[in-house]
C-alpha cells in the first residue's frame, strides 16, 4: 500500500511543511495534526484523515435517510442519526399551494415513516433543512433498514461505487445508502435480501480489512451455491 | 499532609517502595478502548488496583436547553465512585470531592477537545470508579481521553495523566494509596504529549521550588508512559494489524 497512508490517532503529527489542512486535521505551527482516529492521506499540497469513528455531521447535498419523529402544523421533524434533527417544511411535500388549514400533514407522512431526503441547507446556526423535492427522494414504502456506522459509508460504496454495485448485481437487491449510516435494502427474493444484509453488515464490521471486496464477493458467491 | 507517624516503611535503603516498585516506576496499567455497546465511546482502565469504566455520549441534544451554547458544544463530566469501590461503603450521592474531581477532569479535557464544530450540543462523559486505590483522578482522566477518541470527538491531542509525589523525602512517580496517606506530597498531572502542554496540575503538600520542578518532570515522564498505553489501546481496537499499514 502507498506508504503515505498511515493509521493515526488524535494528536499524531501527520506531516510538517506547507500543506493545506483538509478534513479531520488541524494546523498547529507548521505541523499537520490528526484530530481523530483514522487513516491519514497526504497529497501534493494537502493532507487529510479519513475517520474510522464518530457521528454523522450533516453536509449540504448529502443523501440521508430519516425517520419521522413528529410534526407541527408547518413542518416535520426527522431523526437523521445526527446530533441535530432534520427539518422538512410542509410546502416541500404539498407544493406551493400548501395551506396549513386545509392540508393535514399526517396524510403524507406519519411518525415512524422512513424518508429518503437530501440536506438542502445547514449552517450550524439552525437545524439542517432537508428536502424531498428531487428524483429518487421521498417516502420509502418497502425494504429493510440497516444501521451502520456513518464513518463506514464510503467503504460500503467503494471506489466509484464498486462495492455497492457488486452487492446489488449479486443479490438483485435495490440498496439506498444514506450518508448518515442508514441503509435501506429492498429485494423481491428473500434469499437475496438476507445476503445483501449480511454483506452490508460485513462491510460495517470489517471496514478496516485490506481485501474486503474479495471477501464480500466470496461470501456472496458461496451462499449462492448452497 | 506533612508525613504522619506510621510503622509503614515507604522507601527502604535500596530505593524500593512499600509495594516493591522503584521510585520512578508506575504501577501496572491496562487500558482497553470500547466495550460498552450503548455508549458512543467507552474505555476501561486498570491502574494498579484502580478499576475505572468510562462512557461517552454525544455530541447530542442538550437538556436542559438553557445550558446549550450557540457558538460551541459543551462538555459535561460526571465522576462517580461506586458504593463498593472503597473499603467502607460510600454513600452513592455525589460528594464534595466527586464534584471537585468532575470539575478538574472537565477542565483538563477542555483544551484537547474541539467542540466548536458542534454548536448547540453536549458531550457527556460518565466516569464510574469500580475500585479505588489512590490516583483515581489521573486514571479516570486517561481513560476519559481514550473514550472521547473512541467516540470520534475531534481532539487536538490525547490527554495522558499520571501522579507524582513525595514520600520519605524522595520524589516518586505514581503515588499509591499508602503513599498518599502517609507521604508528604501528591501531584496529579494531566499532559498533552504531542503539544507538550499541561492541562491538569494539582498539588497537595509542601515542596521546595527544586522539588516542585523535579516532581513535574517525573509526572510528565509518567504521562508519556501512560500515553504509549493509550495509543496501544486505540490501535488494538481500530488497527488490528498493527499501527502502520
Amino acid at each position: 500500500m502507498d506508504n503515505r497512508r498511515k493509521y493515526v490517532i488524535p494528536g499524531d503529527v501527520i506531516t510538517t511543511g506547507p500543506f493545506r489542512p483538509e478534513q479531520n486535521v488541524i494546523l498547529e505551527g507548521n505541523k499537520i495534526i490528526s484530530t481523530t482516529i483514522g487513516v491519514s492521506e497526504i497529497y501534493d499540497d494537502s493532507a487529510k484523515v479519513i475517520s474510522l469513528t464518530g457521528k454523522y455531521l450533516p453536509k449540504i447535498n448529502d443523501l440521508v435517510i430519516g425517520k419521522v419523529i413528529s410534526h407541527t402544523s408547518l413542518s416535520w421533524e426527522l431523526d437523521i442519526n445526527s446530533c441535530y434533527v432534520g427539518f422538512l417544511p410542509a410546502s416541500d411535500v404539498f407544493g406551493r399551494d400548501f395551506s396549513a388549514h386545509a392540508d393535514e400533514l399526517t396524510s403524507k407522512l406519519k411518525a415512524g415513516d422512513l424518508v429518503a431526503t437530501r440536506i438542502a441547507n445547514f449552517d450550524r446556526t439552525r437545524d439542517p433543512l432537508i428536502t424531498i423535492a428531487d428524483r429518487d427522494l421521498g417516502k420509502i414504502d418497502s425494504g429493510d433498514l440497516i444501521k451502520i456506522s456513518p464513518s463506514k459509508v464510503p467503504r460500503l460504496i467503494g471506489k466509484r461505487g464498486t462495492m455497492i454495485q457488486m452487492i446489488e448485481t449479486a443479490t438483485n437487491a435495490v440498496i439506498t445508502i444514506g450518508q448518515n449510516g442508514w441503509v435501506v435494502v429492498s429485494c423481491e427474493n428473500p434469499e437475496g435480501l438476507l445476503k445483501a444484509k449480511k454483506a452490508i453488515q460485513m462491510v460495517d464490521e470489517y471496514a478496516h480489512v485490506a481485501n474486503l471486496t474479495d471477501q464480500v464477493k466470496d461470501m456472496l458467491e458461496s451462499k449462492g451455491e448452497s | 499532609m506533612g508525613g504522619r507517624e506510621s510503622t509503614l516503611v515507604l522507601l527502604d535503603e535500596n530505593g524500593i517502595r512499600c509495594d516493591g516498585r522503584k521510585i520512578d516506576e508506575p504501577r501496572r496499567i491496562m487500558i482497553k478502548a470500547g466495550g460498552l455497546k450503548n455508549a458512543d465511546g467507552s474505555a476501561y482502565i486498570e491502574f494498579g488496583d484502580n478499576k475505572i469504566l468510562v462512557g461517552v455520549f454525544g455530541p447530542r441534544d442538550v437538556h436542559p436547553k438553557h445550558m446549550s451554547r450557540t457558538d460551541t458544544g459543551i462538555l459535561r463530566v460526571r465522576y462517580h465512585m461506586e458504593p463498593f469501590s472503597v473499603g467502607e461503603r460510600k454513600n452513592p450521592a455525589p460528594s464534595r470531592r466527586e464534584i471537585e474531581i468532575s470539575k478538574v477532569i472537565k477542565e483538563a479535557l477542555l483544551p484537547a477537545v474541539i467542540l466548536e464544530k458542534f454548536p448547540r450540543t453536549a458531550v457527556d462523559v460518565f466516569i464510574e470508579v469500580l475500585q479505588a486505590d489512590g490516583g483515581t483522578r489521573c486514571a479516570a482522566l486517561a481513560a476519559a481521553s481514550v473514550a472521547l477518541a473512541d467516540a470520534g470527538i475531534p481532539m487536538r491531542d490525547m490527554v495522558a495523566a499520571c501522579a507524582s509525589g513525595k514520600a520519605a523525602d524522595t520524589i516518586i512517580l505514581d503515588v499509591n494509596n499508602e503513599e498518599d496517606q502517609a507521604g508528604q506530597a501528591d501531584m496529579p498531572i494531566g499532559y498533552m504529549p504531542n503539544l507538550e502542554k499541561i492541562t491538569l496540575l494539582q498539588l497537595d503538600g509542601v515542596l521546595s521550588p527544586e522539588e516542585f520542578k523535579k516532581c513535574v518532570e517525573t509526572g510528565v515522564n509518567g504521562c508519556k508512559i501512560v500515553y504509549e498505553l493509550q495509543k496501544k489501546a486505540l490501535a488494538d481496537k481500530y488497527f488490528q494489524n498493527g499501527r502502520d499499514q
